[in-house]
């Protein structure tokens, strides 16, 4: 058996004629001819963003019982700790803490950003602007109360015709009438804008609005559909049959299994992971025994055969 | 024309110049020739990476240039963003393939360390280039993608300065930041195996190192040719290797 030693000496042998630029030029070509084949016969996918106000058109509901999670404070991001506010600790591996370390850079208290101040731009409402009072001048023990009543009653509840929400009869104090006052806001579009004011007239910075649609449950909806969710390998995948970040898959793997898939802190788990195979790939011709792979699995003798084949 | 210096003194950018050509002399920059080892199909996805590349940056110019909703609401800035989606599909698939061969060839031998860790590097640098690009499509990918990438950035942390749901800061990102990260270090990659030459084949350990038989000689004078050997050395492999330094264990 042929016995390849480690050694790499320079290249002593003869050389072939050879055009760089004109590989360049050509290998430019049929990429491109690729890319515009392949754009051709399956151009790219584009499914239309959701919005607040197909939201909570076409699911009242759960438009509602989000709302009245932001409001009591029970929401995924109402819960969720920095960079959004100081509800938790945030994820930690270990001593490590870089979502407690760096902050609250993003604040959302989430009553205010998602029900109070949207509600505030209704204007010549004295009802809501009782309900309001109401609320804010119960105790929080009773708002709790109000809420959480009106969050399991909407878990049966009815559309009526116009779009507005039924319940059954319960102590819900103010809660209902703020409800429904968002509910009607956002079906005619102005919760959106609303999200998006800022201090500024132009915006680009749709983070209180997607944290908003992702506490409810219309995005998980089509996204399961369109298999993006987390256990179904989504983060690799691509709405419709379109091939996504598939590089990704290594990063998506370590979800689906222990002790990463059910761990509280999987992400940075999964991130500290990732991070240190992505050292081990770069630093590679200095780990014994992963650089000298290569010379006990003999791919090379496929790769180099016309060479070997010459000596030999 | 030269300007006659300072005797005994050397201005900086005379310094860089001769620097720069003691490195990587024209013949050696632009070689018309190469060693015949160089006789394989996974040669050809290295330069196929750098021309999927070039296909990104080009229709993304193009994008750039209507804006990001211009795509959605045109056919041409639709097909324009087909070409780009393909080409970067196009870009991983052939960078996977290119540093396979890499791996399977042990490229990083006789002191081409650094020519492996850049297109290490380059690959991870890509993938988020590639996910701010997701997250500023403006449809449902990007906001579904946001609003999961966040939690893997925010429990480390980067969610403080690096916030996918952003929407004008992922798009800087995209466009720019990424971008001249990605081909400043596919640029150094590039030099870093002009200035080293693409790796021999392992050496057949019953064979001494001769040239083969019946071959010919190097078209014009040490066209692409590597400089001289050193001695073989049992020393791993240096990031900071001189071409001379030839001979580590793979």
């Amino acid at each position: 058996m042929t016995r390849y030693t480690g050694q790499t000496r320079d290249w002593k042998g003869p050389y072939a004629a050879y055009d760089l630029v004109k590989e360049l030029c050509i290998a430019l070509g049929v990429i491109t001819l690729l890319a515009v084949v392949l754009t051709v016969l399956l151009s790219s996918p584009d499914e239309k963003p959701s919005t607040i106000a197909q939201w909570s058109t076409a699911t009242p509901a759960d438009f509602e019982s989000t709302a009245v999670s932001e409001l009591d404070g029970t929401s995924g991001i109402a819960g969720y700790g920095p960079p959004y506010n100081h509800a938790a600790e945030g994820q930690h591996a270990a001593f490590l803490k870089p979502q407690e370390w760096l902050g609250v850079s993003h604040p959302i208290d989430t009553p205010s950003a998602y029900v109070f101040e949207p509600l505030a731009t209704i204007a010549n409402d004295p009802a809501l602007q009782s309900a309001i009072a109401t609320y804010k001048g119960a105790s929080a023990s009773q708002q709790k109360a109000w809420s959480e009543a009106y969050a399991k009653a909407l878990e049966n509840a009815t559309v009526a015709a116009n779009g507005t929400l039924r319940v059954a009869a319960g102590a819900y104090g103010p809660v209902p009438a703020m409800m429904n006052a968002l509910l009607g806001l956002a079906q005619t579009g102005g919760l959106e804008g609303n999200l998006l004011r800022s201090n500024q007239f132009f915006q680009t910075d749709y983070t209180k609005p997607l944290l908003f649609m992702a506490d409810g449950k219309l995005l998980e909806g089509r996204a399961e559909s369109e298999h993006l969710l987390g256990d179904q390998w989504g983060m690799m995948n691509e709405t419709g049959s379109y091939p996504g970040q598939s590089w990704l898959w290594l990063y998506t793997f370590w979800y689906q299994i222990e002790p990463f898939k059910n761990s509280e802190n999987a992400d940075i788990l999964v991130v500290l992971v990732m991070t240190l195979l992505s050292i081990a790939f770069v630093c590679i011709p200095f780990i014994p025994g992963v650089r000298s792979i290569p010379r006990w699995i003999p791919v090379h003798r496929l790769i180099w055969r016309e060479h070997y084949s010459r000596l030999r | 024309m030269s300007v006659a210096a300072t005797p005994g003194k050397r201005s900086w950018t005379v310094r860089t110049r001769e620097a720069a050509v003691g490195a990587l002399p024209p013949e050696k920059l632009l070689p018309d020739g190469q060693p015949t080892y160089v006789d394989s199909w996974i040669y050809v996805f290295g330069v196929a990476t750098l021309a999927a590349l070039i296909v990104i940056v080009g229709s993304g110019m193009i994008l750039g240039l209507k804006g990001p909703a211009w795509w959605h609401d045109t056919g041409v800035g639709h097909f324009f963003n087909s070409i780009h989606l393909w080409a970067v599909e196009l870009f991983f698939f052939t960078m996977v393939v290119h540093l396979w061969g890499k791996y399977w060839m042990a490229a990083w031998r006789g002191g081409r360390a650094r020519v492996w860790m850049t297109g290490a590097v380059t690959f991870l640098v890509a993938i988020p280039t590639a996910l701010t690009g997701y997250v500023s499509q403006q449809n449902f990918d990007a906001q579904w993608i946001s609003t999961q990438a966040k939690d893997a950035m925010n429990s480390i942390g980067a969610g403080a300065f690096f916030n996918v749901t952003n929407f004008g800061q992922m798009y800087s990102w995209h466009v720019l930041l990424f971008p001249v990260a990605v081909v400043a270090l596919v640029a150094g990659h590039v030099l870093l195996v002009r200035r080293h030459g693409v790796v021999p084949p392992f050496e057949l350990a019953e064979r001494a190192p001769a040239a083969p038989a019946g071959s010919a000689s190097p078209p014009g004078p040490a066209s692409g040719a590597p400089p001289p050997a050193g001695p073989p050395s049992e020393a791993p492999p240096s990031g900071g290797a001189q071409p001379g330094r030839q001979g580590e264990p793979s």
